[in-house]
């Protein structure tokens, strides 16, 4: 990874085993439990054995340690384990990290994984009081005795400022939700399958922190999510069409907080995924007309809009009309989140996202993109965050 | 909540009841007998004692009015209950008693009792609501010798709103902007500057992202600023915060962005540009906040 120049990693490693758990609402198992089943439906996928993985990569957030995890799963000696911060940033990055490892030979197989019972235990969306007085808690401690305690308010603040500038109003947002949920429609693992939206839907929801209404926020799930990854060379001799990993980037912005970056720039964009945009066209030699689809990070939907300004499919301001245009659904100018993103599948924190490239990759998306073979997918957003393109072996 | 606001004299005229009897002539239902002594014993788990006395502490068992109550309560008392309930302060309950004892009770002792209403204090606030304390002491006799003194304080009280508010969340305080808020209980506030290149900066950090110069002073805000941005919170509901509430950006002169609180307008009229100006607002004992008002005329 470089801020100036392609890195060499692009290219080299490849996705070659999916598996999740159901997505549900209560898991009525442990997080430990999700993991473990998550990792062993991946290892089943890729036609792997929990004996051939030497390395294992989570979230700071997950609460399952690699170590327990490979207690449980069948999975012996370690040679690699790593864990990627800030929340959903994470997702692509520990991709990024197994990709390391499998191409400086640190590891051979290493498995991502994310689980938790994030609706039936801890739900992020009930909010923060109360932080520990470190230099992480201390950034967040300037908001919380105004009020503005929930990652939907911290959002918010940036997607006010977002439609202030270019003269929206939060309707805007809707074909976000729109698009997603008529992916989940179509897809039986989300929990909003056969269950689509209108715009008029979206503009009738309730308010939770304007502008952001209850249609423009992700779903909170319970679930599990797994992938394996290895070197190119061994995916060649593993059963599924690899997912190649052309390019994988990390990117934080200067001045950055965690999803308060609020005392930097306009406000209007997200500097750190222009950060990860820039490695990934530059260490691909891809540009924003070369990707199929795209899986664009969606906890909520004002961030879907700024991404698609930060990685250039559209200019500064024009992500709204982009995809009032219906630029987002299956034949528009880019499908975004086919499997019904984190407003309609499941909220994973993006590891189901990566999930669904891989899919459009190997052309077994429930709505696949004819002939997709380049993907981008992207992390968690307003935070420190990361991404990836996938694309077919030549 | 109910009118909790009497009419001016108010309580000279509860006052005036100090020193009215509150019971008059009140015979104990019961003479002092050992089969009361020892359930109440056995139900306190207090040791049985072997004079066959009761225990001091059975004071108010003698002089309890049963099921049936207050039979023996005098009009004054009744009317200064009434006078609280009528003003408000219709809610009861007792806050604590205390006891003198002059001599043991045993078996054969007949309790006669006088009770006078001993004082009825100003107004006070609590956490129940506001309200008056009304004491109230009662002089036991048996054969015409005083035995004890029972005095008992009740608050007479205007319930307050059920949802007694939270507690707002506290700073994040620490070595590092510890500076800020000492700034801010002084009703300053303190902004950051790189002595090195002059570059003012909030959040509070112990070095310049601009230049990496460790060195820094602070300025004292002008106290005028522009809301940059806002939210407006529905849900989810916190204790210390009444939804919808909004919550600014706002931006300094001085070159910096803070979040706080609008105040002087409604939730709903908050908009990006308006001109503010700082206040700050005393949250409860432990919390000061630097809060922004809208200037007049927008
Ligand atoms: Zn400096």
């Amino acid at each position: 990874m470089s801020l100036r120049r392609p890195d060499a990693l692009g290219g080299r490693a490849a996705i070659v085993g999916i598996g999740a758990t159901s997505f549900s609402k209560d898991s009525g198992r442990s997080e430990l439990t999700l993991a473990v089943q998550a990792v062993r439906a991946a290892l089943d996928d890729a036609g792997l054995s929990p004996v051939d993985v030497d390395g294992l990569v989570s979230f700071t957030m997950d609460t399952s340690p690699e170590i327990a995890v490979a207690q449980a799963t069948g999975i012996g000696e370690l040679s690699f384990f790593s864990r990627v911060h800030y929340g959903g940033g994470a997702a692509c990055a520990t991709i990024q990290q197994a990709a390391l490892a499998v191409t400086t030979g640190v590891a051979e197989v290493v498995v991502c994984y994310r689980a938790f019972n994030e609706r039936s235990g801890r739900r992020f969306g009930s909010g923060v009081q109360h932080r520990e007085p470190s230099a992480e808690g201390a950034a967040l401690g300037w908001v919380l005795p105004f009020g503005l305690l929930t990652p939907a308010s911290w959002v918010a603040m940036a997607a006010r400022r977002y439609l202030h500038t270019y003269g929206l109003s939060p309707d805007a947002f809707g074909p976000v939700a729109v698009a997603d949920r008529r992916h989940a429609a179509t897809n039986p693992a989300a929990y909003f399958y056969r269950k689509p939206i209108t715009l008029a839907d979206h503009a009738a929801s309730r308010w939770i922190a304007e502008p952001l209404r209850l249609l423009d926020c992700c779903q909170e799930t319970d679930g599990g999510q797994a992938l394996v990854v290895t070197s190119l060379e061994r995916a060649h001799d593993l059963r599924r069409r690899p997912a190649v990993i052309t390019a994988a980037a990390q990117g934080a912005g200067r001045a950055q907080e965690q999803m308060t970056s609020f005392y930097r720039d306009d406000l209007t964009g997200l500097p750190e995924m222009g950060v990860v945009a820039r490695q990934l066209w530059r260490t691909s030699g891809l540009g924003p007309g070369d990707v199929d689809t795209a899986v664009l990070y969606d906890h909520f939907t004002p961030f879907v809009l700024m991404q698609l300004e930060e990685f250039g499919f559209c200019g500064r301001g024009e992500a709204a009309d982009f995809a009032a245009d219906g630029g987002l659904e299956i034949g528009g100018r880019l499908p975004v989140n086919t499997h019904g993103g984190q407003l309609g599948e499941a909220y994973l924190h993006g590891m189901n996202g990566i999930a669904e490239a891989v899919r459009q990759v190997r052309g077994t998306s429930v709505n696949q993109v004819p002939d997709a073979s380049r993907v981008l997918v992207t992390a968690g957003t307003g935070v420190p965050t990361s991404g990836l393109l996938l694309g077919r072996a030549q | 909540m109910t009118d909790a606001e009497p009419a001016a004299g108010f309580y000279e005229r509860i006052k005036a009841y100090e020193g009215q009897s509150a019971a008059v002539g009140g015979e104990g239902r019961d003479p002092v007998n050992s089969p009361m002594i020892r359930h109440w014993c056995e139900a306190m788990g207090h040791l049985l004692p072997v004079d066959g006395s009761a225990p001091p502490t059975m004071l108010q068992v003698w002089t309890m009015a049963g099921l049936s109550g207050h039979g023996d309560r005098s009009g004054p008392y009744d009317e200064l209950l009434g006078a609280l309930d009528a003003a408000g302060f219709d809610a009861v309950v007792a806050t604590d008693c205390e006891q003198e004892y002059v001599r043991p009770l045993r078996p054969g002792d007949r309790i006669v009792f006088d009770a006078v209403i001993e004082s009825v204090s100003p107004r006070k606030t609590t956490k129940l609501g506001i309200g008056h304390f009304i004491t109230t002491r009662m002089d036991l006799r048996s054969g015409g010798e005083q035995v004890g003194t029972h005095r008992f304080r009740i608050l007479k009280y205007a319930p307050a709103p059920r949802k007694a508010p939270g507690k707002r969340p506290r700073p994040v305080v620490n070595r590092d902007n510890a500076g800020f808020w000492n700034g801010v209980s002084r009703h300053e506030l303190l902004i950051q500057r790189c002595t090195g290149c002059g570059t003012p900066r909030f959040p509070w950090l112990p070095g310049c992202n601009s230049c990496g110069g460790q060195a820094w002073d602070t300025v004292k805000a002008s106290g005028s600023g522009t809301v940059y941005s806002y939210v407006v919170m529905h849900h989810p509901p916190f204790p210390a915060f009444e939804p919808p509430y909004a919550v600014a950006l706002v931006e300094l002169p001085e070159g910096v962005r803070m979040i706080a609180n609008v105040t002087g307008v409604p939730y709903d009229k908050v908009r990006i540009g308006m001109p503010v100006e700082l206040e700050f607002a005393v949250v409860d004992d432990e919390l000061t906040l630097p809060v922004f008002r809208v200037r007049e005329g927008v």
